[in-house]
């Protein structure tokens, strides 16, 4: 059942703030309390953000979106499609952790996968959790610190081969659903690992994920962490992602952005440790009324840091893509290296994309560049597959899967690249009939 | 090989055809038979290539007079892709890189299309791949390319050789060779012209557009048309070819 009218945004923002009561004590309930006081003060951001300027939030504001009371019974063979093979998974139904469905067995030693409310009590978790995703400005944040019901938590001591499986699923609910996705990955001195965060839907239905991730690299870990969106299309998935890199540590980042009505992600990268590196790859591929917003940030805190960039939109429909991408070079950063690339392909007269590449300098010794372009399917490679018999249909949307791939094919688990290969030809397929 | 009972396969009347408002083709006519092999030279300019082009269904060509019958269909009505899988092949004189998609995916995407335009079956990725195996010997080519994304990273030889490749999986009923001998060096040319006259057959034809007799010392034609100002000028047998290597095109100029 949906709301039948639009509510206000204050109406639709004070109904967040009715939010379930998860009990926590000791650190984690001052936390909560903290974080409630915070939402309360804050509100939705408006275009008066200028981070927020050209994201439309009034989808959202059709709904009131109520706590999740109650969980629906989801079986594997439900998320069949969703899973990867020799992984380690953890499972969130509407937030909550599953662990029938979770897979925990192949985590070897110095390697902790749990459900972050178990974890309550370990020292890493006390001493990172919410330290590194602020929620002091941030409404999301605030809200999610305070309603989370419990989240993931990876710890890694040394290196790990098997790719860690966080998948977060949105059922199809009686109403409107908060849910309140939180992940806290923390990998120790020259560790290794590769994580995948995950959110999907079963079912479509307009619940509100707002997740919020932090991830900590100590000195020389290196993290590939993989984001993929791909909920339902009348969903709704606002993320957070905080990053705080270590001397020599190496942070690369595949975030996907496919599903959703409307769907943001914020993922703001501190190289705060001499010779980090992070690398950031991303790609948004909307249509119909889709809007999918982008905003990343590389903060260049200390010297000899690298960053590289490549974030694609693709919008069909009359889609709206956004990407926002500031790196910030700070006084003393010298010998910064960062390079940036948005490249954006409009299908249809209609569709919109917004890029925003934008530098912040403090320093003389650096070397940053950065560079946008926006065009359509290429004509002479559109004439090309024609004239070997491709119909335009099948012509455009192989040229459109293949733009998408550069950026997919960068995620080093195979099976994953061949799973959401697969799934984006037959969506492309399916979206051109 | 002339035949002159063999059954037409294309026939071009008074062909006019222009780009961005500018007349090119200024009555071009052409017929050709199964098993005949024609060559199409001439200065840059002349319209040769706007010719191959406007064949093959190029958007950037509009046709403005005259006729083309391919295989008995009139081939301006129909879309690219339509003439393709008619039969009609154009070996690009510049062909394109696509980054992502990858040579063998396309080439079995191609080759299954037209199974199901012939009503056969469409063949799965390991029994296309044995076809293949097959076929990208007619072209000398290492079996690497096929897992490369189409033509990225290339070298011109190459790129030309991947055209031919194509062509050997099509099996087209005519293909159009646009400066296929641009660009390539002796041994790369020597390779792309086995591979075409390896696919010859009573059954189809070739139109060979280039500037050069050179290549015609490998694929040797039947017919050599010279094309000047957007017509066909002069037709004469292959030794016509040895006549514009050693006087040039002016003489045919004047002449026309």
């Amino acid at each position: 059942m949906q709301t039948p009218a639009t509510i206000t945004r204050e109406q639709c923002y004070e109904q967040l703030l009715l939010g379930k009561t998860v009990k926590s004590t000791g650190w984690l309930d001052t936390i909560r309390v903290e974080a409630l006081a915070r939402a309360q003060a804050l509100n939705f951001p408006t275009e008066r953000h200028d981070d927020w300027r050209l994201t439309d939030l009034s989808p959202l504001f059709q709904h009131a979106f109520h706590p999740v009371d109650s969980y629906a019974s989801v079986t594997l063979e439900d998320i069949d499609k969703l899973l990867m093979p020799d992984s380690i998974r953890l499972v969130f139904v509407d937030g909550c952790y599953t662990a029938p469905l979770s897979d925990l067995k192949s985590a070897g030693s110095g390697v902790t996968v749990s459900s972050l409310v178990e974890r309550v009590g370990d020292t890493q978790v006390e001493a990172n959790f919410a330290h590194h995703a602020p929620f002091e400005q941030d409404a999301f944040a605030a809200l999610n610190t305070r309603f989370f019901e419990d989240g993931a938590y990876v710890h890694v001591a040394g290196e790990i081969n098997t790719p860690i499986h966080i998948l977060n699923i949105a059922t199809k609910r009686e109403v409107p659903s908060a849910i309140y996705p939180r992940c806290l990955i923390v990998m120790e001195a020259n560790s290794r690992a590769t994580v995948i965060e995950d959110y999907a839907g079963l079912g479509d239905s307009p619940n509100l994920s707002n997740a919020v991730t932090e991830v900590v690299l100590k000195d020389h870990a290196q993290l590939y962490h993989v984001r993929i969106q791909r909920e339902e299309k009348s969903a709704f998935n606002i993320g957070h992602c905080s990053v705080d890199a270590a001397k020599g540590s190496v942070y690369t980042s595949t975030a996907l952005a496919f599903g959703a009505r409307l769907s943001r992600h914020e993922l703001h990268v501190t190289l705060q440790g001499e010779g980090a590196e992070a690398t950031l790859n991303g790609l948004a591929l909307i249509g119909g009324r889709q809007i999918a917003d982008t905003h990343t940030q590389i903060d260049h805190a200390m010297p000899r840091c690298k960053s590289h960039q490549l974030h694609k939109c693709i919008a069909d429909g009359s889609a709206h893509a956004i990407f926002g991408g500031k790196i910030m070079v700070r006084e003393g950063a010298s010998g910064t290296d960062s390079e940036q690339s948005s490249r954006n392909l409009l299908l249809s007269g209609k569709a919109h994309i917004d890029t925003q590449p934008q530098l912040e300098i403090f320093n003389d010794d650096v070397s940053c560049k950065h560079g946008a372009t926006i065009g359509q399917i290429d004509a002479d490679a559109l004439f090309f597959l024609k004239s070997r018999g491709l119909t335009e249909e099948r012509a455009r949307s192989l040229l459109t899967h293949a733009f998408a791939a550069e950026i997919i094919d960068k995620i080093p688990v195979t099976a994953l690249v061949e799973a959401l290969g697969r799934t984006i030809l037959d969506e492309r397929m399916k979206a051109s009939v | 090989m002339i035949n002159k009972d063999s059954r037409v396969v294309l026939e071009v009347k008074n062909l006019k055809a222009e780009v961005a408002g500018v007349e090119i083709l200024k009555g071009v006519n052409l017929t050709v038979r199964a098993g005949e092999v024609h060559a199409i030279m001439g200065v840059n300019g002349s319209g040769k290539s706007t010719f191959s082009k406007v064949l093959a269904g190029h958007p950037d060509y509009t046709v403005t007079g005259g006729s083309a019958m391919f295989e008995g269909k009139g081939l301006f009505t129909l879309e690219p892709e339509a003439r393709a899988r008619a039969g009609l092949f154009l070996a690009f004189q510049y062909p394109v890189e696509i980054p992502g998609v990858s040579n063998s995916a396309l080439l079995r995407l191609a080759y299954n299309t037209l199974q199901t335009e012939r009503g056969l079956e469409e063949l799965d990725p390991l029994e296309f791949d044995d076809l293949v195996q097959e076929k990208i010997k007619v072209v000398e080519m290492d079996p690497s390319f096929l897992s490369r994304s189409v033509n990225e990273g290339f070298s011109g030889g190459e790129k030309k050789r991947n055209e031919i490749l194509q062509m050997a999986i099509l099996e087209p009923k005519l293909a159009i060779l646009d400066e296929t001998d641009s660009g390539l060096d002796i041994d790369a040319l020597r390779i792309v012209a086995n591979g075409v006259n390896s696919l010859l057959s009573p059954d189809n034809a070739v139109v060979m557009v280039t500037h050069y007799q050179r290549l015609l010392n490998y694929i040797v034609p039947d017919y050599v048309h010279v094309m000047s100002a957007g017509r066909i000028v002069r037709t004469g047998g292959k030794e016509l070819a040895l006549e514009l290597e050693a006087r040039g095109y002016d003489w045919l100029k004047e002449a026309a």
